[in-house]
């Protein structure tokens, strides 16, 4: 007997040979897909999607100093990019000041350095703040971002309610994937709901939380455990707020959600239909929520840098590519594409500006915004969108049944899980089982040689973020920093939101340090031990 | 006469949480047979070299995906001689291709940049194991 070839997802689901209407037949059109900007939005949070008005483009970037940031946010707004996304230093976000020698090699890379409020105000000099939407990457410290951003526009004049943007502020994925957390997980949930809070009263425009499957999925998990855990966490959020009594469609319109566009190119995009047409439903029928607002899945797709290959890098062209028309397929509501140097190096201004140049031509050059969804329909799409909801949300119950997201976060069983795929993933890869093109087929040793142009960080950051740190301590009164950092610490000692004390000290130029010592203080530190 | 499987500490210094790579090597060179310790992550130079000493390690290596490689290598290589620890050292994360070079003049054993098999690595380990 000839041996037939099995085909898979990735995330292991069997694919057939050929779809058919019978694979369709008990997928109901009005209760399953619904028209776009109709429940359960299957086909898109908005009726004209892309006609209306095309998807946000943001490039991930954040260099050095603030100056040089705002630079280059400058270029990238004069290029048609219409969101900024921040990329921050590891001190900024875990809390540590420029000047403190524990963080001495890290000041200024992988993103820019802020200490105070002198380096908001820097960082957005010359920028409208009521006009652009700016997403920081920031989790732990992600209440000192938002303050100091509100404390910035409103130097500048900007009304606060205008100001619109997303501090990222999972922190379920960074207990699960992503590392930068700093107190108990218990206490940064708290602190989440307390920046959600604000928001819903304050920062209308604001999306004080995106909900991220992103990072878990650059770990290594597939397409049904990123839906189920980026719900699960949603559902937690919305429970932990809904105990503050505050109702339901004040705060879930501006939950915000982060995907991530893997390869497997119909079942990421069959992801992302699911995932509308799972969180309507739970808001809907769970949360019992009247604002049509409230139902949308919104969802920023991140590409992946994981796939990106040092080998061969401008390979990573194509890769970007396709992985940016997976997302717009989607239906996903701003993109990010990685640079093709990912791999290698921090994004030079030249690699930063063809992987936008790349959203663009998807986007204005490939007709695919003509129409709404215009893959559905498709029987092996809609039969993926149908499978997918089906086993994310048996996902789901059996979190709930091994005692639900936290205690599987704190046990490190969805790590474990989630380590374990990685680690057949990598090996299926390193074995040649799966091809990655010019990497483990296809190579050519002579290609290796093509080294494209690399970012070089200017290693006097520390110094300039230091006298300026020093120069900002200089002229702020002592007074009213300790004034307001004592408030910092009795609030969170009381465990009421901390956010309005947070903005005092902000303004008070406190350092993001000074603030978060103010709350390890109170609060404590945690680290994980290593799973492995 | 049976060897004795290679002692390896991986650690990842600084602040950099990017872990995945170093725990996947961890897996793997457990599965090769090494006797292996991940610290985990946030590790200061000390506590590495300390970790070395203590279990009196054949090998040390660092993952560095922010970045920061050239002065992590400076850093662990001057504690190594301080502390007269003769472990090899080597380093891997995202390593341009002129680091590359810079750390191996700097005195890194060896580096294994994004992309490395885990057949390379092991086998390396292997190799320099009871020199």
């Amino acid at each position: 007997m000839a041996e037939v070839k099995q085909f898979f997802t990735e995330s292991g689901m069997a694919v057939k040979p050929l779809y058919t209407p019978e694979d369709v037949a008990g997928i109901s059109y009005d209760e399953a897909l619904g028209h776009s900007g109709q429940f359960p939005y299957t086909r898109g949070v908005y009726e004209s999607m892309y006609r209306g008005r095309t998807w946000t483009m943001r490039l991930y970037s954040g260099l050095a100093t603030a100056e040089e940031s705002n630079a280059r946010y400058k270029y990238l707004l004069s290029q048609g990019s219409t969101g900024l996304s921040v990329a921050l230093d590891l001190p900024t976000q875990l809390g540590y000041d420029s000047d403190n020698p524990l963080v001495e090699d890290e000041v200024g890379r992988i993103g820019v350095a802020i200490d105070t409020l002198a380096d908001m105000e820097a960082l957005f000099d010359g920028i409208d703040l009521g006009k652009v939407s700016t997403s920081f990457t920031i989790n732990s410290t992600a209440i000192i971002i938002l303050a100091m951003y509100v404390a910035a526009a409103m130097k500048k004049g900007t009304p606060i309610d205008q100001i619109a943007g997303t501090t990222q502020n999972d922190m379920v994925k960074e207990f699960l994937a992503r590392n930068t957390y700093i107190f108990p997980i218990e206490d940064h949930i708290r602190i989440s709901v307390d920046m959600i809070e604000y928001c819903a009263q304050h920062i209308p425009k604001w999306n004080p939380i995106n909900i991220a499957g992103y990072h878990m999925r650059e770990s290594g998990a597939d397409a049904v455990q990123e839906l189920a855990v980026v719900l699960a966490t949603a559902e937690m959020i919305a429970d932990e707020t809904l105990k503050r009594g505050i109702d339901i469609d004040s705060f879930a319109p501006r939950l915000s959600f982060e995907l991530w566009t893997g390869t497997d190119f119909f079942e990421e995009i069959a992801k992302y239909r699911a995932a509308r047409r799972m969180w309507s439903g739970i808001v809907k029928n769970q949360y019992g929520a009247k604002n049509p607002k409230s139902l949308l899945f919104r969802v920023f797709a991140g590409g992946n840098g994981i796939t990106l290959t040092a080998r061969e890098p401008l390979n990573n062209i194509i890769r970007v590519t396709l992985q940016c028309l997976t997302s717009a397929l989607g239906g996903a509501q701003a993109i990010h594409t990685p640079a093709y140097d990912e791999a290698i190096a921090t994004p030079t201004k030249s690699s930063a500006l063809m992987a936008l140049r790349t959203q663009q031509v998807i986007a204005y050059e490939s007709g695919i915004t003509k129409t709404v969804d215009p893959l559905g329909g498709s029987y092996y799409v809609e039969h993926l969108t149908d499978e997918l909801v089906r086993q994310a949300a048996e996902k789901m119950e059996e979190l709930k049944r091994q005692g639900g997201l936290m205690r599987a976060v704190k046990e490190g069983s969805l790590q474990r899980e989630i380590q374990q795929r990685a680690y057949a993933a990598e090996l299926a890869i390193q074995r040649g089982e799966r091809t990655i093109v010019g990497v483990n087929r296809y190579q050519d040793e002579e290609a290796d040689s093509i080294e494209p142009p690399i970012y070089q960080a200017d290693s006097g950051v520390r110094d300039k973020q230091v006298s300026r740190l020093r120069r900002v301590k200089e002229q702020r009164s002592d007074t009213a920093v300790a004034k307001a950092l004592e408030r910092v610490r009795k609030d969170c000692a009381a465990k009421v939101n901390i956010f309005p004390a947070v903005l005092e000290a902000v303004n008070a130029y406190a350092t993001v340090g000074e603030i978060t010592d103010a709350m390890r203080a109170v609060l404590g530190e945690t680290i994980q031990p290593p799973i492995f | 006469m049976t060897k004795r499987p290679p002692r390896v500490i991986l650690a990842k210094p600084g602040l950099d949480g990017h872990d995945k790579g170093v725990r996947l090597v961890a897996m793997s060179m457990r599965d090769a047979g090494f006797d292996v310790h991940y610290l985990g992550l946030r590790q200061s130079i000390d506590s590495i070299a300390a970790a070395a000493k203590e279990r009196d390690a054949d090998f040390i290596g660092l993952s560095v995906l922010s970045g920061t490689h050239l002065r992590v290598a400076d850093r662990m290589l001057q504690k190594l001689r301080e502390e007269k620890l003769r472990c090899r050292f080597f380093i891997g994360g995202v390593i341009p291709k002129a680091d590359v070079l810079r750390l191996l003049e700097l005195g890194v054993d060896n580096v294994f940049p994004v992309g490395t098999t885990f057949a390379a690595m092991n086998q390396w380990i292997l190799e320099h194991c009871e020199e």
